[in-house]
């Protein structure tokens, strides 16, 4: 498996991954993507990601099921999820093929998702089942 | 074109001793004689029109004054054959009669009535002479059902410009996207929300909420008096759009028909959050975003 995606970059902020995709993602890149996040969330230990999607003017069902998935995997690896950054028509667009995130919180964009994280995700890294409890 | 002319000459048959020439000199003696009897004719067209009780809302002046333009009007119609001139006068005349509360039954009757009158002025002059007669009421009748035709079209035209001019105005100032404190937002609809307002409605909420950086929306729909099924489905949506945008929408003013409404028809609303009143719902919109709102002692009010 090849490490550092070439359509999404995942940075590492302190505690947290901050994914960014630049383009829409066809459904192999989206897996190539949901495994190096995976597997980096583990690598730095991470407690939160947020995956950052402003840069999609669409997102189609196994997108969006995909980040569901993600959101999931990565709270067994420990972290909390929040997807940012979608836009109007995404998001309506979204809601109307009945395709919403699930349980995963959504938040207007990076600065509002890493407030979100800092309210829920505790300093401590040995309070890991805080984590668990609080998804939105 | 082709009908016209078989029509012609189906006429000249029945009437093989007139020639074709009288008969296209009929139109032209005809204008004649109605431009000499206007002023009779048009009088008895006015005490008509007051007799049949129309056009209420004119003065006496102004009615003297718009019979005399539709008489000329008309009979220059007949002269020409054209009805372009009558049309734009019938444009003019609804912008300025459709404001003052004139029906369309008011204009159409006032045409017809003009045409009666005419008639019988004319049954008067050829009544001794019925072929005449008979030929002169065929070049009278389709010109004038033509103009009765052109202003009632008209007249109609004018009246639906005007509604669709008042329907893009209630349009544009619909749905006001409202910043109330940072990061909330107020949306207060008033009026009937159709699909159309609906749409508008959830394209200017979500981008508000980007603009605004909203996090709490108050929706208050004490203005809208019902709400159908697709509308409903339309504003649970809107609700789960500006959720995925981070944003906490509170619904506030249901009226009590709405709220039976929506539980009858089954629209799912449970995971919406709504309260009674918009001073409950900003309370609550500001519990959610921390602040807390105080009166000073001694404050008047």
């Amino acid at each position: 498996m090849t490490t550092g995606p070439a359509l999404v970059s995942i940075l590492r902020q302190g505690s947290y991954l901050i994914a960014s995709t630049h383009t829409a993602l066809d459904d192999s890149q989206m897996m190539r993507f949901q495994e190096d996040l995976i597997e980096l969330i583990g690598r730095h230990r991470s407690r939160g990601v947020i995956i950052d999607v402003a840069a999609l003017d669409v997102l189609d069902s196994f997108g969006s099921h995909t980040l569901r998935n993600i959101a999931e995997m990565a709270r067994l690896r420990g972290a909390l999820t929040v997807i940012v950054g979608i836009q109007p028509d995404v998001a309506f667009a979204m809601v109307q093929l009945g395709m919403g995130t699930g349980s995963v919180y959504t938040a207007l964009d990076l600065e509002e998702g890493l407030a979100y994280l800092d309210s829920r995700v505790p300093k401590r890294p040995a309070a890991r089942g805080e984590a668990l409890v609080a998804r939105g | 074109m082709d009908e016209d002319s078989t029509v012609t000459e189906e006429v000249s048959a029945d009437f093989p001793t007139l020639d074709r020439q009288v008969e296209e000199q009929l139109l032209p003696q005809l204008v004649a004689h109605l431009r000499e009897h206007r002023t009779k004719l048009r009088q008895d067209w006015a005490s008509r029109i007051q007799k049949a009780h129309l056009l209420h809302a004119m003065t006496p002046q102004e009615m003297a004054a718009e019979t005399t333009s539709v008489y000329d009007n008309y009979v220059e119609v007949l002269e020409t054959g054209s009805v372009e001139a009558l049309q734009h006068y019938a444009r003019d005349l609804s912008e300025r009669i459709i404001p003052r509360g004139v029906e369309t039954h008011e204009v159409v009757g006032i045409v017809l009535l003009l045409r009666d009158v005419l008639a019988r002025s004319l049954f008067e002059k050829y009544q001794r002479d019925f072929a005449m007669l008979n030929r002169v009421l065929d070049a009278y009748e389709p010109a004038a059902n033509r103009i009765a035709n052109t202003v009632a079209g008209s007249f109609v035209d004018e009246r639906e410009r005007v509604i669709r001019q008042q329907q893009d105005a209630i349009r544009e100032l619909s749905t006001p996207v409202l910043p109330v404190r940072e990061r909330l937002l107020i949306l207060p609809i008033i009026g009937v929300l159709d699909t159309e307002r609906a749409r508008q409605l959830t394209e200017q909420l979500l981008t508000g909420i980007r603009t605004h950086r909203a996090k709490v929306v108050v929706i208050d729909i004490t203005g809208a008096p019902d709400v159908d099924e697709a509308v409903a489905k339309h504003l649970v949506q809107t609700v789960d759009a500006s959720r995925l945008m981070g944003a906490s929408v509170i619904i506030t003013g249901l009226s009590p028909e709405i709220a039976q409404t929506l539980v009858t028809i089954g629209v799912d609303l449970s995971k919406m959050n709504t309260i009674g009143d918009l001073q409950g719902g900003l309370e609550e919109a500001e519990r959610l975003l921390g602040y807390s709102v105080t009166r000073q002692d001694g404050a008047a009010g």
